[in-house]
């Protein structure tokens, strides 16, 4: 695994780049690291608040450790009257925890999302910004076997 | 009967987006090569007398766009390419990306001859890490063929943030920062990213132009609606038979979109509402569904073209459950820089849903209604002024499904 310091030394010449390295980092770890949003504000030469104030503003960022696939389900209007919380439900009882937490071993993260732009196969998850459309509760246990 | 032209689609299933020879075999980059031969001021004239408004919501007119960023002198000047696509139930902008990126990357080069910049960003939502990838190949050819000439692009992700979509705030995260809009004047046209005059149009504005200069004003300006030539992509979804992408001239009306490409309501189901133009888009009743969609018709009943996702929602839908969701989607987006918004979306949401669970009462409705026109007068950017659209156009369409609700 890239150290994050590598990735951020690779963006801190572009312009306004910080929001680009915090995404190679949380390519690389699936999350930023507290310290990474340090070593941000050193490299991009922004007060530590600053760079902790972009990483936490935008919500495909996170902030703190989390699983290692990361599954979001889109519960935008679309997707929530194609019976979104059905799929909620499902994935909750697969992996034995709650939205917004994370397996035991470190495996799963379940998380909301807004809209993802796949409104043509409702309800929808993302794993690791992978779309599953038109997911049903039968359809779960196969694609969370996939990772 | 509605039947789909394709000009923004034009190539959609016949070139593979991710050969460049595709693309220039099907006549692509020729119109940035006509576009240089002509004056900067003859290309932004072309582009304004087609009558092309911008497809990101807002209904501009392009080529006036261009011409205040052309008449702005600067040593540095930027074409951004809108591809956040926030609007839930919107994938337009994605399609065209993954079917043609090259006509995207056209249209930003003929823009930037036009204008006199060098530098153009494609600000593409974090969600589509897909698109970008198609993207960035797009652009590693036309480098290697050399036909963007001196006009670079480079591609920037947007990370989940709603209101990235609105240009000034779009440009605040280019700069790396928090994405709050920006007070506006200045516009981005004389002063937008690091201060440079920048000219910001969606996706499907720019897709629109090598065809523009291709065929000429005139060609365009003779399809669809006069006041908003040209033809829009929409996007279906919800209680609907086809649940897909569909290019239509923008004269045909919304029961065309619905019934005719959209194949009717799924299931045999009764039509109950459609919103278009995304999540801030206004609930349209039977009664207007033979509206024309171009802009200003949308706009003459309160609804909005916006940015063309069409969500059809069936008899048995719970439509105050709906804006409930809705009304819980912009507090989550809200950036909390101005106060009518930041306060006002978490009210809405909250006196929703203490409506939706049956608790509401009459004067729950009326603070509601209030609380509404104040936002849309208040608020800082469109993020607040749209958000309670959907609000007041329920309950003014839709009055008994919230009486029916009270406690
Ligand atoms: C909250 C909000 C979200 C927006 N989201 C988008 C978007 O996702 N894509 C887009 O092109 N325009 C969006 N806009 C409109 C842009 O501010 C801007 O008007 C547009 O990019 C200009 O391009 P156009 O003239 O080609 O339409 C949004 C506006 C607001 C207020
Ligand atoms: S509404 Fe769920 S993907 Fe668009």
């Amino acid at each position: 695994m890239a150290d994050y310091k590598e990735i951020i030394s690779a963006y801190k010449d572009l312009p306004g780049g910080i929001i680009e390295a915090y995404h190679a980092i949380q390519k690389e770890y699936s999350y930023i690291p507290e310290d990474a949003v340090v070593a941000a504000a050193q490299a991009f030469d922004i007060s530590k608040a600053r760079a902790y104030g972009v990483a936490t503003f935008y919500s495909y960022l996170k902030v703190g450790k989390r699983g290692k696939n990361v599954i979001r389900i889109c519960e935008s209007a679309p997707c929530h009257v194609a019976g979104a919380d059905k799929v909620v439900a499902a994935l909750e009882k697969e992996l034995g925890i709650k939205m917004g937490e994370t397996t035991e071993d470190g495996k799963f993260t379940l998380e909301f999302t807004e809209c993802v732009g796949q409104c043509q196969a409702t309800p929808l998850i993302t794993i690791n910004s992978k779309p599953y459309g038109d997911v049903t509760t039968e359809k779960i246990p196969g694609i969370i076997a996939e990772y | 009967m509605a039947e789909e032209m394709r000009i923004v689609l034009r190539n959609y299933g016949k070139i593979d987006p991710l050969k460049i020879e595709d693309y220039i075999n099907a006549g692509g980059y020729k119109s940035l090569a006509k576009a240089r031969g002509l004056s900067q001021i003859q290309v932004i004239d072309e582009v304004k007398n087609s009558g092309l408004r911008g497809r990101g919501g807002a209904g501009f007119n392009a080529g006036m766009k261009w011409s205040f960023s052309y008449n702005t002198p600067a040593d540095q000047k930027y074409v951004v390419c809108n591809a956040d696509e926030g609007e839930p139930g919107t994938y337009k902008d994605r399609i065209i990306m993954e079917n043609d990126p090259h006509t995207v990357l056209e249209g930003m080069a003929i823009c930037g001859y036009a204008v006199g910049a060098t530098k153009g960003y494609i600000y593409c939502r974090g969600e589509y890490p897909y698109v970008v990838d198609v993207l960035n190949k797009a652009i590693t050819q036309a480098k290697a063929q050399g036909v963007l000439g001196d006009f670079d692009i480079e591609v920037r992700m947007g990370a989940g943030a709603y209101v990235c979509g609105e240009e000034t705030a779009l440009l605040e995260s280019i700069e790396g920062h928090r994405g709050e809009p920006r007070f506006k004047p200045p516009f981005p046209g004389v002063a937008g990213l690091w201060g440079k005059p920048t000219v910001v149009n969606n996706v499907e504005t720019f897709a629109n132009i090598p065809i523009i200069l291709e065929k000429g004003a005139d060609w365009f300006k003779g399809i669809g609606a006069p006041k908003y030539p040209g033809t829009k992509v929409f996007t279906l979804t919800g209680d609907v038979v086809n649940k897909t992408v569909f290019e239509l001239p923008t004269n045909m009306t919304i029961r065309d979109v619905v019934f005719g490409m959209g194949g009717g309501v799924a299931g045999g189901k009764k039509f109950k509402a459609v919103q278009i133009g995304g999540t801030s888009g206004g609930f349209i009743p039977e009664s207007m569904l033979d509206t024309q969609v171009d802009f200003d018709s949308m706009n003459a009943i309160g609804a909005t073209l916006g940015s063309g996702a069409v969500f059809v929602m069936d008899e048995t839908t719970d439509l105050i459950d709906v804006i409930e969701r809705i009304t819980k989607f912009f507090e989550h987006e809200s950036c909390g820089k101005c106060t009518p918004c930041r306060e006002g979306t978490k009210r809405m949401h909250e006196i929703l849903k203490k409506i939706n669970s049956g608790k509401g009462s009459g004067a729950d409705i009326a603070i509601t209604e209030r609380l509404g026109q104040v936002m849309t007068r208040a608020c800082l950017c469109g993020l607040g002024q749209a958000a309670p659209g959907p609000v007041l156009t329920t309950l003014k369409n839709f009055r008994p499904d919230y009486n029916a609700k009270l406690g």
